[in-house]
């Protein structure tokens, strides 16, 4: 029997402002839907999978415009309806689950009249039967209280329970087809295991149909019949889940599983300095005096390690930069560096030991100044430590953007010319600039995409070669500290609970926390999940 | 958190922003005291004019009290203006209070007036603007108030009284009204001093309520309700507008301050009787006492309506009201 | 449509260039465009409109289109010194508020609410009671007013930029805070900053005229437009014009700068946008 719900042919969509038509934002998408089917739509950012998950509500983000293709609904074509008959569909038809619970609840408004409210305002149920029925949700999800939960607001729940309020909130009306946007991706990796594996049981047991958009290749695996990847709008691929994970077709293809799969395992060379570089010893800081934000932590790193910071948020890993770096003061304990204990606040170092240490952030927009020229960026720091001619500093500029491997005349180009991964080159070269023995990167590849972030990464792994530089990596992306880092601090709440080599870290016995940390990582294997419930219990 | 709990919460916050609206009112009224008072030029020589010799003057300071220090002065003179003992007027001589109360009680007629029109109408074009957002009624509104915020209230009322009033007769130029005038006539000879008011008073408001709402308008989740199917009006009624709640009870109180000053300009362009055509005269002639008087006054509106505004949105704020 | 900041101009904002253009010609070229000299009296009270005098004479047998040409130079002269002054003050405190934070930002932010809990209005006339209403005195008196404000302003977007992270670099390299305020703060800050100013100037200039229109704001024989309205405001109920040229070109100056500000703020919000 033929039980194809959703059927999309040739979908286009395309830019729309006052200036005329733009950019298409997806070419052609075609693809299938069968009842209790799950759909995996995989690409990196500008690939168009949100703009697909919208559309099959008929639905385009203000500057777009659908303008070919149909999406047929149980026989009908969406695109064609009227706007009423569209609105009627929503919901009971087609229900959508946003990236930001946070944001897609109204903070005025308790959870369960959000809840119901799909329900009772297409007369799909009345109050009480809708009432009872999200209490029933909710219980399935397996949220604390399911009577009492509803009675809450969303500023008072956790940023998990939110998430899943906001499957209980699409899956009110019994929709034949979900669409889920990127739903784990703001979430720690803890976290994502329980949620993904509540939608996982919700849509099997209903046997709802489903679309779940992601980035992330090894979550995709652990929930899709079938996957289509997409890039610049393009279907490059498109076929089962497990074909697609172990024979993919396409070059592209490859490179995203490759990198997750493979991961190769380089070590940084052991040192042989005596004198650690820097080193940490029961450190103690805090933001207000009620709360201890780093309480006890010991490190050190030599010359020419990676040392990795992870934790998930609230552990305390990027305070850790701070205090190191003197921006926030630390109350207790000793930060040496080359032997010499550093004055605890900024303002005491000397210029020689702020040049030593040097910092590069997550996000490139925000890490650049907007307003001023590479040239400006970059050669700053040498004039600013070293006080050498115009001429040399350009000079300088020059052979950093070389060394960066970014033309040499975007040294008069301002960061809004750049993309994402230039922007974060330009990071690390005014980085390396003030020659420094140190460089602290916080969270360097988070917001960039998966291949971007592999070529920065294999960058800053060929500049420790050639420098000798050690490196500090604040991360919460395990996979990326067992290919990078020979030691390993792993932060919970601010305290330390394992330090040492990677290997040894890593290996059993394990800390329980670290354990939890390890199994949350979500591998490329399809069992994977059912693998790591089943250890739970 | 149990209700009761909560309930004690925002009492608290309640009684903070009392306390702190307080403080505001002494430290305004301080402003008051020590801008007319520590300044050169005071009561003895205004009183004194030509006959100010250094002996007169030492003289009449020491009958005025002049000589004590001046938080002796302050405090005495607070003290008497919370009792309604506003002192004396140096150009009428008779106590201020007799002067101030008729006027202050005709001034805020006008201003109630005024804002019992200008606020609704207000909100309801700052509503429609905001969810018909780039129709052409938007764009229309946008040009018309952004030009008559720029227009002087003065230029109002003489262009309605050129053309109302002289041109076709419908109304009087004069607002003279006095405290036997009835309710009646006074609504009509008030006409246009509040006509007025409400034209400039209301493109401030329409404007700033607009911006509100079209804030909200853009939160993601109002998006998400429309995901789930809902209709455009309910939309706004169930989840807009109780977010809009708070911003735009700041915009009105904001702006009804601003109706203060307004009032001053207008009651002088229409010569009616009220407390800011007082003050003005009272500036002029340096008599201080009425100055000072009217000051007080009129700082403790501004700063009432600023209370009210914040309890307003304290109250209106769901996570205050339900703290985690 | 040409083009400003990098943006295309709208109508309005266009229309808006040029009545500030107008305005600031005619003030700084009074003496020399106006037909005749300020104080010269050219025939009787009142007389009609002619081709020697397009907008007649006024009380005293003045011709009416001089005086307000140079009473544009008195209006708009007082009113971008006040402006100028206040937003040095304001710029000045607010950037150091926000850079040094601690208890000098609690001290100058405990200090302007204080003054912003008063109507401008009425402290204006407290002050202007006792000190008299000398030029100096008005301009040092609004400036100080009116910097209450810009010093909002400006603390809150030296916050908003100093909580970027490349203002956090130049602190970690060592910058000094000159160094900060001027290289990192002040170019990002450039664009609100002129709309502000504005702004400022509009809310001056208004200020100003409805001052001298209460009589408190520019005295005899000096004159700026709104002395000018309160002088003529008993020929309205004659149904002459008089009173209306002068504050109608109140009205048309306060638009135009309106209207450039309204374009200034809307092109802000449009380069946060587009992330779709």
């Amino acid at each position: 029997m033929n039980d194809t719900i959703l059927e999309v042919r040739n979908l286009r969509v395309e830019a729309r402002s006052d200036a005329g038509p733009g950019p298409v934002l997806v070419a052609d998408a075609s693809f299938s839907l069968r009842r209790g089917d799950v759909l995996g739509l995989i690409g990196e950012s500008g690939a168009g999978k949100s703009t697909i998950g919208l559309a099959m509500l008929g639905y385009t983000r203000p500057g777009c415009a659908i303008t070919g293709g149909q999406v047929v609904f149980k026989g009908r074509d969406i695109l064609t309806l009227s706007a009423d008959e569209r609105r009627a569909l929503r919901g009971p038809g087609i229900a959508y689950i946003a990236q930001s619970a946070a944001a897609s609840f109204n903070p005025a408004m308790t959870l369960m009249e959000q809840v119901c409210e799909i329900p009772i305002r297409h007369g799909v149920m009345s109050p009480t039967a809708a009432r009872a029925a999200a209490i029933a949700l909710f219980r399935e999800l397996e949220l604390p209280d399911p009577e009492t939960f509803g009675n809450r607001y969303p500023h008072q729940v956790s940023g998990g329970q939110l998430q899943r309020a906001m499957a209980a909130m699409a899956m009110a009306a019994r929709p034949d087809i979900l669409i889920f946007d990127e739903p784990t991706t703001a979430l720690d990796v803890t976290t994502q295991v329980e949620v993904l594996a509540a939608f996982r049981k919700l849509i099997r047991e209903h046997g709802t149909a489903a679309i779940y958009i992601t980035h992330d290749l090894a979550v995709v695996a652990q929930i899709a019949d079938d996957i289509m990847v997409l890039r610049h709008g393009n279907t490059i691929e498109h076929g089962p889940a497990a074909q697609i994970l172990e024979n993919p077709q396409q070059d592209y293809t490859k490179l995203l599983v490759a990198e997750r799969v493979h991961g190769h395992t380089f070590l940084a060379q052991d040192s042989e300095a005596d004198i650690p570089l820097l080193s940490l010893k029961d450190v103690v800081a805090s933001y207000t005096t009620l709360l201890r934000v780093i309480d006890g932590v010991s490190l050190e790193v030599r010359k020419g390690d990676t040392l990795a910071v992870v934790g998930e948020s609230g552990s305390g890993k990027s305070t850790l930069a701070r205090v190191i770096t003197g921006l926030l003061p630390r109350e207790q304990g000793e930060v040496r560096f080359r032997g010499d204990l550093l004055p605890p606040a900024l303002a005491q170092r000397s210029r020689d030991q702020l040049r030593r240490i040097q910092m590069i952030y997550q996000m490139p927009d925000v890490a650049l100044n907007p307003h001023q020229t590479l040239r400006d960026i970059i050669g700053r720091p040498i004039g600013f430590y070293f006080n050498r001619s115009r001429r040399d500093i350009d000079a300088r500029v020059r052979e950093l953007l070389r060394m960066m491997d970014l033309p040499e005349d975007f040294i008069f180009r301002k960061p809004a010319e750049l993309s994402g991964g230039q922007k974060q080159r330009v990071g690390i070269a005014r980085a390396l600039a003030a020659e420094p023995d140190l460089i602290i990167c916080d969270e360097v590849t988070s917001a960039l995409d998966q291949l971007v972030g592999e070529e920065i990464l294999r960058l800053l792994k060929r500049l420790q070669d050639e420098l000798g530089i050690a490196y500090l990596f604040i991360t919460h992306d395990l996979g990326l500290v067992k290919r990078l880092a020979n030691k390993v601090t792993v932060m919970l709440k601010g305290q330390m609970v394992a330090n040492g080599e990677t290997e040894t870290v890593f290996a059993p016995p394990f800390h329980p926390y670290t354990e939890l940390l390890l199994s949350s990582v979500p591998e490329m294997r399809r069992d994977w999940l059912d693998d790591v419930l089943s250890r739970r219990g | 958190m149990a209700a009761d709990e909560r309930g004690e919460r925002v009492f608290k916050l309640i009684a903070q922003r009392l306390g702190l609206g307080l403080l505001t009112l002494v430290g305004a009224s301080m402003i008051i005291f020590a801008g007319t008072e520590i300044l050169p030029g005071d009561l003895a020589s205004a009183l004194l004019q030509n006959n100010a010799t250094e002996e007169n003057l030492a003289t009449m300071r020491k009958e005025l009290g002049l000589d004590r220090p001046a938080v002796v002065r302050y405090g005495e003179w607070f003290g008497s203006a919370l009792k309604g003992e506003l002192g004396r007027s140096l150009a009428t001589e008779r106590p201020v209070i007799d002067d101030l109360a008729p006027r202050l009680r005709n001034t805020l007629f006008l201003a109630i007036y005024a804002a019992a029109i200008a606020v609704p109408l207000a909100i309801a074009l700052g509503l429609m603007a905001a969810i018909w957002q780039g129709s052409t009624f938007d764009r229309m509104v946008n040009l018309v108030t952004l030009m008559t915020i720029s227009i002087p209230e003065y230029l109002v009322g003489y262009l309605l009284v050129k053309y109302l009033s002289v041109r076709l007769g419908w109304l009087p130029t004069l607002s003279n009204v006095t405290p036997d005038t009835t309710l009646g006539d006074r609504l009509f000879l008030t006409i246009l001093p509040v006509a007025t008011l409400v034209l400039v008073v209301v493109a401030h408001m329409m404007r700033m309520t607009r911006a509100s709402v079209l804030a909200i308008m853009a939160s993601p989740y109002i998006e998400m309700a429309f995901l789930k199917g809902i209709p455009k009006w309910q939309v706004v009624v169930r989840h807009a507008f109780p977010n809009a709640l708070a911003p735009v009870i700041n915009v009105v109180a904001l702006n009804l301050a601003y109706l203060i000053i307004g009032v001053v300009v207008v009651e002088a362009v229409f010569v009616y009787p009220g407390l800011g055509q007082l003050m003005v005269d009272a500036v002029s002639k340096h008599d201080v006492p009425v100055v000072q008087a009217c000051g007080l006054l009129f700082a403790s509106t501004f700063i009432l309506l600023n209370l009210i505004a914040d309890i307003c949105g304290i109250l209106a704020n769901p996570r205050l009201r339900h703290p985690r | 449509m040409p083009r400003l900041f990098g943006h295309r101009l709208s109508i309005p904002a266009a229309i808006g260039l040029a009545i500030i253009a107008l305005n600031l010609g005619a003030a700084l070229f009074a003496p020399w465009i106006a037909p005749y000299d300020q104080a010269d009296i050219v025939g009787d009270a009142w007389d009609d409109p002619s081709l020697a005098h397009p907008l007649g004479l006024d009380n005293l047998g003045r011709d009416l289109l001089t005086r307000l040409l140079f009473g544009a130079r008195m209006s708009i002269g007082l009113s971008l010194l006040i402006t100028s002054t206040s937003f040095t003050i304001g710029i000045v405190t607010g950037f150091t508020a926000a850079v040094c934070k601690g208890w000098v930002d609690m001290a100058l932010s405990r200090a302007v609410d204080l003054m912003l809990s008063m109507p401008t209005l009425i402290f204006a006339f407290i002050v202007l009671s006792v000190l008299g209403t000398d030029l100096p005195v008005l301009i040092i008196t609004l400036a100080c007013l009116d910097s209450t404000r810009v010093f909002r302003l400006s603390r809150a977007l030296a916050m908003g930029i100093a909580a970027l992270e490349y203002v956090e670099v130049a602190k970690l390299r060592g910058e000094g805070l000159g160094w900060i305020i001027a290289r990192e703060i002040l170019p990002a800050a450039r664009a609100p900053l002129i709309a502000e100013f504005g702004l400022r100037f509009s809310f001056a200039f208004l200020f100003v005229a409805a001052l001298s229109f209460l009589g408190l704001g520019v005295q005899p024989p000096d004159a700026d437009w709104g002395s000018m309205v309160r002088d003529y405001r008993d020929m309205i109920n004659l149904d002459l014009a008089a009173p209306l040229w002068p504050a109608g070109a109140i009205a048309l100056l306060t638009v135009g700068v309106n209207f450039v500000v309204d374009w200034l703020l809307s092109i802000q919000s449009r380069t946060h946008g587009e992330n779709a």
